[in-house]
């Protein structure tokens, strides 16, 4: 497949129609694997040059990165919380290449990696979670706090190291050696079952509290997504996450969920570079990021705050979820 | 080397993981608020390299050559065989870094056969044992043949 259909099709996980999809973007499970007697790919490097490669079903829900920090990175990603579905397909294609390759494999310490946070169990499975009920009633950062302690970690947008755009939080395991996969995988689920309670509780205290609050922020990133003829990609994301919560609340009608799921990929600085098919500065780029919001948006109606206001509880959040 | 003014002590699953940063390396590091992220994250970056040259392991991978100012410098290793070089740092920071020290989770299946064959083993040399000590060599004799043939397909998973 070529690189521009891969960029032209929705993945199946930004697609949105995995259990809890409102509050988590996606699931993801990664599995790190090297090949036996074989330096790992960073220092093999450095003594000569070789070559990665990525390779990616057209679904994309599966991707293998090829010498990247290790020989091998397996991941599934899936839309909404489905981290044991995402587990399940990337335990398949590391048992079907396992028999193919002989993996570095140690008897005590499990798979051997590149870097020892990730030796054991190789895996590393995280949710994307859409917090901005939490953000705006400043109840995300004891979520963070006692998330941290419970020994998961809670990360970016853009994974370590980067900081939160977007009210979007990246929640991993943060150990792979001394636990099973499974379990691994139960703690995770049980722990964003637990915030996703919260954050619908905290959208709820906002409706009924704060309604000023939330109607002004989202009327202000109407305001600004259609009207605006510059915006950065931080902007954007930070906007884009308010009218997403309009989306959940029922103020924006939920036809419209996909473009604005959508618009979160395209805004991004490699996205419009690419769309383009020429080099923009970054002015050129906040220029453009505008144009392409203003044309998507210009169909979405204003906000319908009434339709909140009299039912709080149609927010589609409380119904139960059947395939987790 | 900077004297340490960021003093880090965080509680996870009951085990208590320490950290202490100059005012420099906090900063860089965007320690601010310190509650607010996994020391996990900073130990590999910052303890690591030290807990390894403290342990007094080998510093030099015989396999691959990478060395303990190699980790220092990039925090990750060089080759599977690094786990065994510096075996004696590595375990102590795995010990704070993880859960546990020990894999439980997913054997690949060519382990699953070498585990089998080993087991095996164990029980083939254990009647050989007793064999020889009731005297019986005819059995003994059978269970000898029977190790050899094992031990070159234990060679051969390997």
């Amino acid at each position: 497949m070529k690189f521009q259909n891969l960029m032209a099709s929705t993945g199946e996980w930004l697609r949105g129609e995995g259990p809890h999809h409102q509050i988590v973007v996606s699931s993801r499970v990664r599995l790190a694997r090297n090949v036996r007697n074989r330096a790992f790919p960073g220092w093999e490097h450095a003594a000569k040059s070789v070559g990665s490669a990525i390779v990616m079903n057209r679904k994309q829900t599966l991707s293998v990165m090829i010498n990247e920090e290790d020989h091998l990175r397996m991941q599934s990603i899936r839309s909404g919380l489905q981290l044991r579905q995402a587990f399940k397909l990337v335990d398949k294609v590391d048992s079907a290449l396992e028999a193919k390759l002989d993996f570095a494999y140690d008897a005590k310490l499990g798979y051997l990696t590149a870097c020892p946070t990730n030796v054991g169990t190789g895996m590393r499975a995280s949710a994307m979670l859409h917090l901005p009920g939490l953000v705006l009633s400043e109840l995300i950062n004891q979520v963070i706090q006692a998330v941290n302690k419970i020994g998961l970690a809670v990360r970016g947008l853009y994974g370590e190291g980067t900081e939160a755009m977007g009210n979007l939080f990246q929640i991993s395991n943060q150990t792979t050696l001394g636990e099973k996969e499974d379990e691994i995988i139960a703690r995770l689920n049980k722990v964003i079952e637990t915030i996703i309670e919260k954050e619908q509780d905290a959208r709820q205290v906002l409706i009924q509290k704060r309604p000023n609050t939330l109607w002004d922020q989202i009327g202000r990133a109407y305001g600004l997504l259609t009207y605006a003829h510059a915006m950065t990609s931080k902007e954007a994301l930070n906007l884009l996450s308010v009218m997403k919560l309009g989306i959940d609340l029922g103020a924006f009608p939920e036809e419209k969920r996909l473009g604005i799921d959508q618009l979160f990929i395209e805004t991004q600085p490699a996205h419009l570079q690419k769309s383009t098919q020429q080099k923009l500065n970054a002015e050129e780029r906040d220029h453009f990021r505008a144009q392409i919001i203003r044309e998507r948006l210009k169909s979405l109606p204003k906000p319908d705050i009434s339709k909140v206001a009299r039912e709080p509880e149609v927010t589609g959040n409380s119904e139960p979820e059947k395939n987790e | 080397m900077n004297d340490a003014a960021v003093f880090l002590t965080q509680i996870v699953d009951g085990k208590m993981q320490k950290v202490n940063l100059c005012e420099g390396c906090s900063k860089e590091k965007g320690v601010q608020d310190p509650t607010g992220f996994a020391l996990a994250d900073l130990l590999l970056g910052i303890g690591a390299a030290e807990e390894i040259e403290k342990s007094g392991s080998s510093t030099r991978c015989p396999v691959c050559g990478f060395t303990q100012a190699d980790f220092k410098k990039t925090g990750r290793l060089g080759c599977s065989s690094c786990y065994v070089a510096f075996a004696d740092g590595l375990n102590s920071l795995l010990k704070a870094m993880h859960k546990g020290t020990s894999h439980v989770g997913k054997l690949p299946a060519r382990a699953q056969k070498t585990l089998a064959l080993s087991d095996r083993m164990k029980t083939l040399t254990e009647n050989l044992r007793q064999a020889v000590q009731e005297e019986n060599y005819e059995t003994a004799a059978a269970l000898r043949d029977e190790i050899r043939q094992l031990e070159s397909q234990l060679t051969e998973s390997k």
